[in-house]
Formats: structure tokens, sequence, C-alpha cells
């Protein structure tokens, strides 16, 4: 679309903390302009003496929420901007953004599907965004999320998620713990492999949209693999978010 | 195309896609780019720009043909300009929109 | 023209005062070893590994890795400076002297330049005199191990005194040459010397 895209400053509303290193800061934007689930925003931080760092983000909430937007970041104690968004935003400060950008990584109900949604750590994010979507237009889209984290702690928007796959019957969440699974866990508890994306890909009725967002080496492995069981390149859209906090 | 090394480095991890340059080619081309199709001029593959490898830890950027692994495009922002060389580029298909 | 908007708390990097001198204009100091690259990481093994030195010299030659760790190596240390702003004090090396290796070649006194390249496709170029005389050296050894690959190893090239992306990582060979031929990201906006003393980062020739 052409659009041009300016740098704007934009207020923190509100903050919410969703893990112990994980938070959303849901920002009011002057120049609102409706994103698609997917997209993400460039912030900027700029130090007195000129030096400039930036960083992208996903946007997490759907576009049917006007006026302003979630961002969900999480902390990287070798970061630079994330550690500066968790320790001195507070509600109120204001903050150099632009967007929403990207348009390769999106997704909307009138796409269809079915829908299989892959996510690292936080690459759930921007596809948080299309469940959010997915929900607020009232779309029953078969959707599968296969969510792989290191611990319980680590699963973002957990009550959300629980209570959005009880609500409807067509949207699954299944989850992979690589480091410590719950007690009692029966489901999967290693990196996601072969086996794993057959048996989530097994009962989907045709060939899905398939979107992965996480740690690059995650998404690597999962598309290679994808790949390698003959799944349609063209159906599977990837965003690599580099290496995974917390090595 | 190479393998991937088993025990994927730092190197490798820090590797990116253009989805995180949507914003700069947006800044230079004036419209979305991610989505656009880009035909490496190496082997002829074609990808959209959201999927070319992006090398981003470096003194400019560097995008990859995510078949053959040539570069397909360099991007340097001195403090004068922007300098693309898209020499690994056949063409882009950007959509009429 | 509207003011930058400046972020409430935000410092960015700061110099402390003990190594201030140490630092060329525009660096600051980190305590970790930051991996930078142009593309994936080579992954030659050591049966497939050369060193070659060619072009105006009286007659090409090149190593195969047994060969090259039988050179005399020498420790390194040294303060190395990437144009991305970030500057490594005494970082140790062990590798061998380009003036060892060029013992083993006559150059062609026509030789005034010199392209580096490595495995990869990566290039960058050099003036001779910048080359020799104790002024670089090939490493195969970081902080006392074995060359990581993601940091250039099996062997790459160190030129301390100029900016680091002139120390070429994979290192493939030396062409020595007579005229300049600007290399991978000389060709695109980034100072033909590199200098980081003379803050010499962007070209003015663009």
């Amino acid at each position: 679309m052409k659009q041009s895209i300016q740098w704007q400053i934009a207020e923190v509303k509100a903050i919410k903390q969703e893990t112990l290193t994980v938070k959303t800061f849901t920002l009011t934007i002057p120049v609102w302009v409706q994103h698609r689930a997917g997209q993400h925003y460039d912030v900027r931080l700029t130090a007195p003496d000129g030096y400039q760092a930036q960083r992208s983000y996903s946007i997490a909430s759907e576009p049917e929420r006007t006026g302003e937007i979630d961002l969900t970041v999480e902390r990287l104690d070798d970061g630079e901007v994330s550690p500066y968004l968790h320790d001195v935003l507070v509600p109120g400060d204001r903050i150099e953004l632009r967007g929403p950008l990207g348009g390769y990584f999106v997704w909307d109900t009138t796409l269809g599907g079915p829908l299989l949604l892959i996510a690292g750590g936080s690459g759930i994010v921007p596809l948080m965004a299309m469940v959010r979507h997915r929900v607020a237009q009232r779309s029953d889209i078969p959707t599968r999320l296969l969510y792989s984290v290191r611990t319980p702690e680590d699963v973002i928007y957990a009550k959300e998620l629980s209570g959005l796959s009880e609500q409807h019957t067509r949207l699954d969440v299944i989850y992979t713990f690589t480091r410590q699974a719950p007690p009692n866990w029966r489901g999967y508890a290693r990196r996601i492999d072969e086996m794993m994306l057959r048996e989530v890909l097994q009962s989907l009725e045709s060939k899905p949209r398939i979107y992965i967002c996480g740690p690059t080496a995650l998404v690597e492995v999962a598309a290679n693999t994808l790949a390698g069981i003959g799944i349609d390149a063209e159906s599977i859209r990837t965003e690599r978010f580099g290496p995974t906090g917390g090595r | 195309m190479s393998e991937l090394d088993e025990s994927m480095d730092m190197n490798t991890q820090m590797m990116l896609d253009g989805n995180a340059l949507a914003g700069k080619l947006q800044t230079i081309f004036g419209v979305e780019m991610t989505a656009t199709s880009s035909i490496c001029a190496q082997c002829g593959g074609t990808s959209m720009m959201g999927e070319l490898r992006a090398f981003t830890q470096s003194p400019g950027i560097v995008l990859r043909c995510p078949a053959c692994e040539s570069v397909m495009l360099r991007l340097v922002q001195t403090p004068q300009a922007t300098l693309l060389d898209a020499r690994g580029v056949m063409y882009l298909k950007i959509p009429a929109y | 023209m509207s003011e930058q908007f400046v972020s409430r708390k935000f410092q960015g990097r700061r110099a402390s005062a003990e190594t201030q001198h140490r630092l060329p204009p525009g660096q600051h100091a980190v305590t970790d070893f930051p991996v930078l690259s142009a593309g994936l990481t080579p992954q030659v093994t050591q049966n497939d590994w050369r060193l070659t030195i060619e072009g105006l010299v009286q007659e090409p030659i090149t190593w195969r890795w047994e060969e090259f760790l039988q050179l005399p190596r020498q420790e390194f240390v040294v303060d190395i400076h990437c144009v991305t702003s970030w500057s490594k004090f005494d970082t140790r090396w062990r590798g061998v002297s380009i003036d060892t290796l060029l013992e083993q070649v006559t150059l062609d006194p026509r030789a005034r330049y010199v392209t580096a390249y490595s495995y990869g496709g990566y290039t960058t170029n050099l003036p001779v005199a910048e080359l020799i005389n104790g002024q670089a050296f090939v490493a195969c050894e970081y902080d006392g191990k074995p060359l990581p690959r993601e940091h250039g190893g099996l062997a790459r090239l160190v030129v301390p005194h100029l900016y680091f992306w002139k120390s070429a990582k994979w290192l493939r060979g030396l062409r020595f040459m007579e005229s300049d031929q600007r290399g991978f990201w000389e060709s695109l906006g980034y100072h033909n010397h590199g200098d980081p003393w003379k803050d010499e980062r962007y070209s003015s020739d663009y």
C-alpha cells in the first residue's frame, strides 16, 4: 500500500507484566493507522547526545482495537532497547515509533485457512495478533497454535490462550516445553522436530496456511523440516527474531 | 544450498529476514516491500523480500537469496546518504497499488 | 524543521575515564566480542582449507592446514576497533605474522596493493605498506583457544591499526596487485583506508 511511514511520538497508556521477563506496553498512537495482524512497529530511542538505538517489535493487539496498540516485549539482558522499555518506561512516558510495517508476514480472515501457527518464545507475539483478530472477527477458521517455550513460566498470554481454546472448538493450542514441563505433563516436552510437525499437521483438514515466528534457530528447523516432509514452500511464511534471549 | 551447521553458531542465530528491513525498505522505495517478489540474479529463484536472509550485524545490511545464498542487496547508511547495491537482483516485481 | 525527540533517561553508551585515551573518536569500549558478518559462517574443513598468496609475486604459494600450523606462530595482544563503534582492548591472539608468510614469496616491485579474500566471498583491500612490518597477522587462535568459526575460524586476517572490517574473517588468500581494488564494504560507502584514529569510516567519494 502506498503509505508514508513517519516517526511519531506515542504515549504509554498502560504496562502489563506478562511473565518475569516479558511486558506488554499499551501505546496511544496519535496518527493511528489500522494494522494487519503480523505487522510490527519500529521503536527508536534517542539520547541527549544524539545517539540512537532502534528495534522492531511485533504488534500484539488485534487491528479491530482502534487508536492504540499493544507491543509485547521480552527484556534481553544484553539488549539496548528492551531494558530501557522495561526498566525506565512508566505510563505517561512518550516514545518514538513508526509503523505499522510489513506486508509479507501478515494474515487476516479474508485469506482463509486452516491456519497453523508455530511460535517459539516471544515469536508468539505476532501470531497472537492473528489469533485475537480471528476472535474479533468471530471467525471459525480452524486454527492450530504450536507454541514452544522453555518452561511453563515462560508462556506469554497463558490465561488468555487457555480461555480461548476452551471457548472455541476450532482453535487448539499445543504446547511443547523444551527445558521443563509442568508436573504430570503428558504433552510434548522437546524441541520441535519432524514427528511433532507431522502429528500437528495430521488432523488439519486441508492444506493450511503456515506462519512460523521465533528465534532464528527454531524458524530454520521448523521451516526446513516442513519443506522436507513435502509442505509447499508457498504456504509457509516466516519471521526470524534473531538469537534466543537467555542463552 | 548449504546445510546449516547443526550447532547453529551465533552468526547463524543472529541472521534475520527481510521483515526486519520493512521500515528501511519502505522509506527507500516509498511502498511496502516485504511482500514484493525479487528474482535472484545468480540462480533465478523467486523470493519475497520478507524471505531474504538478512545480515544486519555488519557495517551494512546484506540481503541474501534463501535458495543460493548469494548477495542480492547491500545497504549502507552513511551520514550523507543511503547506498543501495541491487546488482544481485535481476528484478523486483512491485505490484501496482 | 522539528526538533528530534529525546527519550527520557536514555543514556546510550558512555566510556569510562581510564580507557578514554585508548578509544579512537566515536568509539565505546566493550567487554564481550560482538559477532558481525555479511553472510553465513563458511564451513570449510581442515582438509579443504587452503591459504594462498598470489598475484604480483614471483611464484604463488598455497599452504594446507597442516603446513600452515608448522609456520612459526606468535602471540599478539592488540586493541581492535569496529566501524560500528565498538572497541575491544587487549584482545589476545596467536597466529602467523604476514612478514613470516611473505618470507616464502618474492614480491614483484609493482605490487603496491593487496586484496584479502575469504571463504564466502568477502573481500577487503589495503596498501602493501600497511600489511607488512609487523602490522598484520593471520590468526588461528583467540584468547588461548582455536579461533571460533563465528569469529573467522579456521584462520582470519587481523590488521588492528585499521577498522576491523579490514580484518577479513575466513581468510582464503592474499592477492598482490598493482592497482587498488575496493573490497566489499569499500565499494559501498566505506572509507578506502579506514584509520580509526582519523575517524575514516565513510568515503567522501560518494
